[in-house]
């Protein structure tokens, strides 16, 4: 389809304005990082009189940023494929068969996200605790823990987008691949889920972005050894100080690898499968 | 009855309809495959949401303060002595949540409006190909994947009065206004909020309306464009139809999010917000964690799950309705 | 005393090993004390949470060389602090010792979860009389026998940049709130501000306005432990408060929005201010770049005739989790961390002051700063209320203090009449 003048400039000015939105507070961080601590809270510059590196150099030594981020990268990546995976079974189940309980499976899942999350925090301590107490299964301050707590989080939302996307997979296509000799499951692995790759994409991020930043729970569900990121970073709020400019240099730091995983992933994001698959 | 997704039905009958001998001895052979699929997510869900919520519910009858907190059994049952409490509005208790209430409302329609028509405008400009669309997508990711503490602290700089860039280039730049405006404190401060939320929300509703879009088959473009029709109708005709089920289920989740948000309020204004931005998680936080009374943050937390569970019965209802019409 | 606690220590935990050995106990109080290992929660009192475990290393190794406890020390950052002892209470999954905020020191106290150093357990621990007065007195409710000792003492001090009052031509440190305001009228030029504060924090406001109401002779609970928010001395004092920016107008009214707990000690560092009313600040305004000969300290002075109140008590108390499983050895670690040798190494590095007596005699706390707070905490230093509702209280009254300085700051005076309604208000959501 070509595409009208007014739609090509409408679309340069409007990515160019939402970039600039996008974009603002990652400058800020930027020249902050730049600073030295004693400049950080002085009069705005767009760039920075002196240029330092030395929070780049000093955020390690404050905090063990480290472990923190492979700490944060374990649980995150564990639990939003497991999350992903879960939930398309369940989002299968629900948009290719009618069954007793469908609509009641439906609402509540959807349920547990109108409960606001600080209310669960104290009874799913509790329930850790004794579950570590009665079966010996230690839930509390270790990485299992947390990877069950955000995958369980993101499932509501997971299984029921998932179920959109699978429903916008036309039938024909497992019907043709289960005539062709494969069983329902074959007929999933082999057609639907390759056809639903965007949308699977798509709530892969969602699910490890908020194991990624989640900050509650792991503030209370986590140790020393198992702290994550998203809490660890508060370790520059210290007593005595705020170091300011680590905490900037930190989280763009540790932000690097996330974007280049966004960069490689969001190709799959892109219109075809379905199409091309349909006649 | 609700019908949660009431998409497939059609299709169902479509597909019983074209081949019923065979549907039916499917559906009888396999009814069990069903059940085993959802129970892993079972299984969790009722672990780590439904109990600890039916427990929150529990919580909500008790005088469950400081002194009970070690010993819950022994916490005397309150009855509706906590849900009185905080539904005293002629007294300032009640006044207070009230008001943080209806905050609520107001910040998470504004919110949901702006994310979602950001993302929208987003994702049709980016839904062809052109050069540097993957540089500009991972953009629009990039607020997403910043941490979420480090991210809001620097738009508190930003908005800071005196420092701030914000009143830097509508002050001493443009000129705009004489007197520094406050952002972070007094009636500004809701539009602040907002604009934060806005930023760390919108980038995912561009995700999930985008993988929506890659899956609308070019063919129907195509027949929109072969009908003449433009770039604003083939939106209307071919985009917006194909992404009902993805949106019906994006607006009502980014709905409840927006409505229980906390970690973006919490960071932003430290422990406790202003009187004009005060949401209504926050309130909660403060007479639960803070005071460690968690009888009457319970109470808060039930009637809000009473208040969400409605209008999403509602929301539902309607948006099946039009289904229907259509 | 010491010495002799320990050794017994020691010998009680032979004669256990020996029994264990011939009685084949079960595995959990089998071992002999040397297979103990204490978990403690410590707060972030040093530079960084890694300096604090380098700090308290060396000091919990001689711990373990002199009793063969091993102490396996984890450094809880203030923003997760309570919300960890929240858990821990209400699940008894928890430390074995741990620091609490002395101002928690009532509310906790009131869940039970914290073991009562009763009169016996006092004097094995080396008495009550070993610490400070004052600091004791924020240990928990009258009457009750306290749940904590004190660690770390704090009190807040009046600093002032030395150069920028002699440039001005005042020679002393303010003696009374009149001087104060007077001083601050003159050090403020289109530059600076006479006093920076951190009006947006809710701990800091309800800080200052509680010191400024004793001041008054107000009282936020009764003697009874009833509150007693609205009164006219409470709002004399929140008026004294607001009034800097409002009347004195020595304040930036930006400062309203400062509250992330270094903005208004920033700006003192940078001479954006000339006063700061702050805890133990000097290694932080030297790390902020600060001359450390421009820096002056001298109590929060009263307004002339009313009481000679300067500080709250603030500080760090140490306490032992109620389920602990080895009672005797946490105590042996709470009264090896307040042994004097382990109070002047630790207080020494983190800028703060002893909380035993006994601990003053070193030459590292004879300086003019570390007198003036003494002399504070000793006589003119009061704790926060020691009520149950402490903390509900820090709340509802910091944030009602922190809206007042929003509307004073947006140019809508605050008269004593909104004062009085917004403590009446706060004192009925405080019932629930």
């Amino acid at each position: 389809m070509r595409e009208p003048t007014w739609f090509v400039w409408s679309r340069r000015i409007g990515l160019t304005l939402l970039c600039a939105f996008a974009l603002l507070p990652v400058w800020v961080m930027v020249t902050t990082s730049l600073k030295p601590l004693g400049d950080v809270q002085g009069e705005f510059r767009w760039f920075p009189s002196t240029v330092s590196l030395d929070a780049f150099v000093e955020m390690w030594r404050t905090i063990p940023l480290g472990r923190y981020f492979v700490n944060s990268l374990v649980v995150s990546v564990i639990a939003s494929v497991a999350s992903v995976a879960l939930a398309l079974l369940a989002a299968y189940a629900v948009s290719r068969y009618r069954f007793t309980g469908r609509q009641l499976f439906s609402v509540t899942v959807l349920s547990t996200q109108m409960f606001p999350g600080i209310l669960f925090l104290l009874p799913l301590f509790v329930i850790f605790v004794n579950l570590g107490r009665t079966l010996g299964i230690d839930l509390y301050g270790s990485r299992p823990g947390l990877i069950i707590t955000y995958l369980t989080f993101t499932l509501p939302f997971a299984v029921w987008m998932l179920v959109g996307y699978l429903d916008s997979v036309p039938r024909e296509l497992d019907e043709a691949a289960a005539v062709d000799g494969n069983g329902p499951m074959g007929a999933f692995f082999r057609v639907v889920v390759p056809a639903a790759m965007p949308g699977i994409i798509a709530v892969l991020i969602y699910a490890f972005m908020t194991a990624w930043g989640e900050v509650l729970f792991a503030s209370v569900l986590t140790d020393e050894s198992t702290r994550t990121l998203a809490v660890g970073l508060q370790g520059y709020a210290t007593q005595n100080n705020v170091y300011w400019n680590q905490i900037m240099a930190a989280s763009l730091t540790v932000s690097v690898p996330v974007v280049v995983g966004f960069l490689l992933l969001q190709r799959y994001l892109v219109a075809g499968l379905t199409a091309g698959s349909v006649k | 009855m609700i019908t949660a997704n009431p998409a497939p039905e059609a299709g169902t009958e479509a597909r019983t309809g074209s081949s019923p001998v065979r549907a039916v001895t499917r559906r009888k052979k396999r009814q069990w495959l069903p059940y085993l699929l959802l129970l892993p997510v079972v299984v969790a869900e009722l672990l780590i949401h439904i109990i600890p919520m039916l427990i929150g519910v529990g919580m909500s009858f008790l005088e469950l303060t400081q002194f009970y907190i070690r010993n819950w059994t022994a916490a005397p049952a309150a009855g509706v002595g906590n849900y009185r409490f905080v539904l005293q509005f002629d007294e300032a208790s009640g006044k207070a949540l009230l008001h943080s209430f209806w905050t609520t409302v107001q910040f998470t329609v504004i919110v949901l409006a702006l994310s979602w028509l950001l993302a929208m405008a987003a994702a049709i400009w980016t839904q062809h190909a052109f050069r540097g669309r993957g540089l500009v997508r991972t953009v629009f990711l990039v607020p997403y994947a910043l941490p979420v503490f480090a991210s809001v602290i620097t738009w508190s700089f930003m908005l800071q009065r005196d420092n701030g860039m914000v009143n830097h280039v509508l002050v001493d730049q443009l000129g705009v206004t004489d007197e520094r405006p406050f952002w972070l404190i007094g009636d500004n401060s809701f539009w602040a909020l907002i604009v934060v939320e806005v930023w760390r929300l919108w980038p995912f509703a561009f995700l999930a309306l985008t993988a929506g879009m890659s899956s609308i088959p070019a063919e129907q473009y195509e027949a929109a464009a072969i009908d003449g029709a433009g770039v604003l109708r083939s939106v209307r005709w071919v985009t917006l139809p194909n992404l009902r089920s993805v949106n019906q289920v994006l607006l009502l989740v980014l709905f409840l999010w927006t409505f229980n948000e906390f970690t973006v309020p919490y960071t932003f204004f430290g422990k406790s917000a202003p009187e004009q931005a005060d949401l209504i998680s926050m309130h909660i936080y403060q007479n639960s964690f803070v005071t460690w009374n968690f009888g009457t943050g319970s109470a808060m937390s039930v009637l809000l799950l009473l208040f969400l569970l409605a209008v999403t019965a509602v929301y539902l209802l309607l948006t099946r309705k039009k289904d229907v019409d259509a | 005393m010491r010495l002799k606690r320990i050794t017994s220590a020691v010998a009680v935990s032979l004669v256990a090993a020996s029994l264990a050995g011939c009685g084949g106990n079960e595995e959990t109080s089998g071992g002999a004390a040397e297979d103990v290992t204490l978990t403690y929660w410590a707060s972030n009192q040093g530079t960084s949470l890694e300096n604090d475990q380098e700090v308290l290393k060396p000091q919990l190794d001689a711990f373990t060389a002199a009793t063969g406890i091993k102490v396996d020390v984890e450094v809880v950052p203030w923003s997760d602090l309570l919300n960890r002892i929240l858990a821990a209470t209400a699940s008894g999954e928890g430390p074995d010792v741990l620091n609490i905020g002395n101002t928690w020191s009532a509310s906790l106290q009131a869940t039970g979860a914290l073991k009562p150093f009763d009169d016996a357990t006092m004097t094995e621990i080396g008495g009550a009389d070993r610490f400070l007065a004052g600091s004791l007195a924020a240990t928990g409710a009258e009457g009750q026998p306290p749940t904590a000792v004190p660690l770390y003492s704090l009190a807040y001090g009046l600093y002032y940049n030395k150069a920028m009052f002699a440039e001005a031509g005042i020679t002393e440190p303010p003696a009374t709130w009149a001087d104060l305001i007077a001083a601050g009228k003159k050090l403020t030029t289109p530059e600076r501000w006479g006093m920076s504060i951190e009006g947006g924090s809710v701990s800091e406001n309800i800080h200052n306005v509680f010191v400024f109401s004793e001041q008054q002779g107000g009282s936020f609970f009764d003697d009874a432990g009833k509150p007693t928010f609205d009164t006219p001395e409470n709002v004399a004092g929140i008026k004294q408060y607001l009034d800097l920016i409002q009347t004195d107008k020595i304040t930036n009214p930006s400062n309203a929005e400062y509250s992330n707990g270094t903005e208004a000690l920033a700006d003192f560092a940078s001479g954006k201010s000339a006063m700061v009313m702050w805890q133990a600040a000097a290694g932080s305004l030297e790390e902020l770049g600060m001359d450390p000969a421009d820096i002056g300290v001298a109590p929060i002075p009263a307004p002339a005739g009313g009481e000679d109140v300067a500080s709250i008590v603030a500080g760090i108390n140490l306490a032992v989790f109620e389920n602990t499983e080895h009672e005797q050895q946490a105590l042996d670690f709470v009264e090896f961390m307040t042994s004097t040798p382990t109070q002047i190494e630790l207080n020494g590095t983190y800028g703060s002051l002893p909380a035993v007596q006994e601990a003053y005699s070193d030459p590292a706390f004879q300086t003019e700063a570390v007198e003036t707070f003494k002399s504070i905490l000793d006589t003119r230093a009061v704790p926060m209320p020691a009520v149950p509702e402490e903390s509900q209280f820090e709340t509802l009254v910091g944030t009602a203090v922190k809206n007042m300085l929003a509307q004073a700051a947006s140019g809508t005076v605050v008269t004593e009449q909104a004062i009085s309604e917004q403590l009446a208000a706060a004192q009925q959501q405080l019932a629930g």
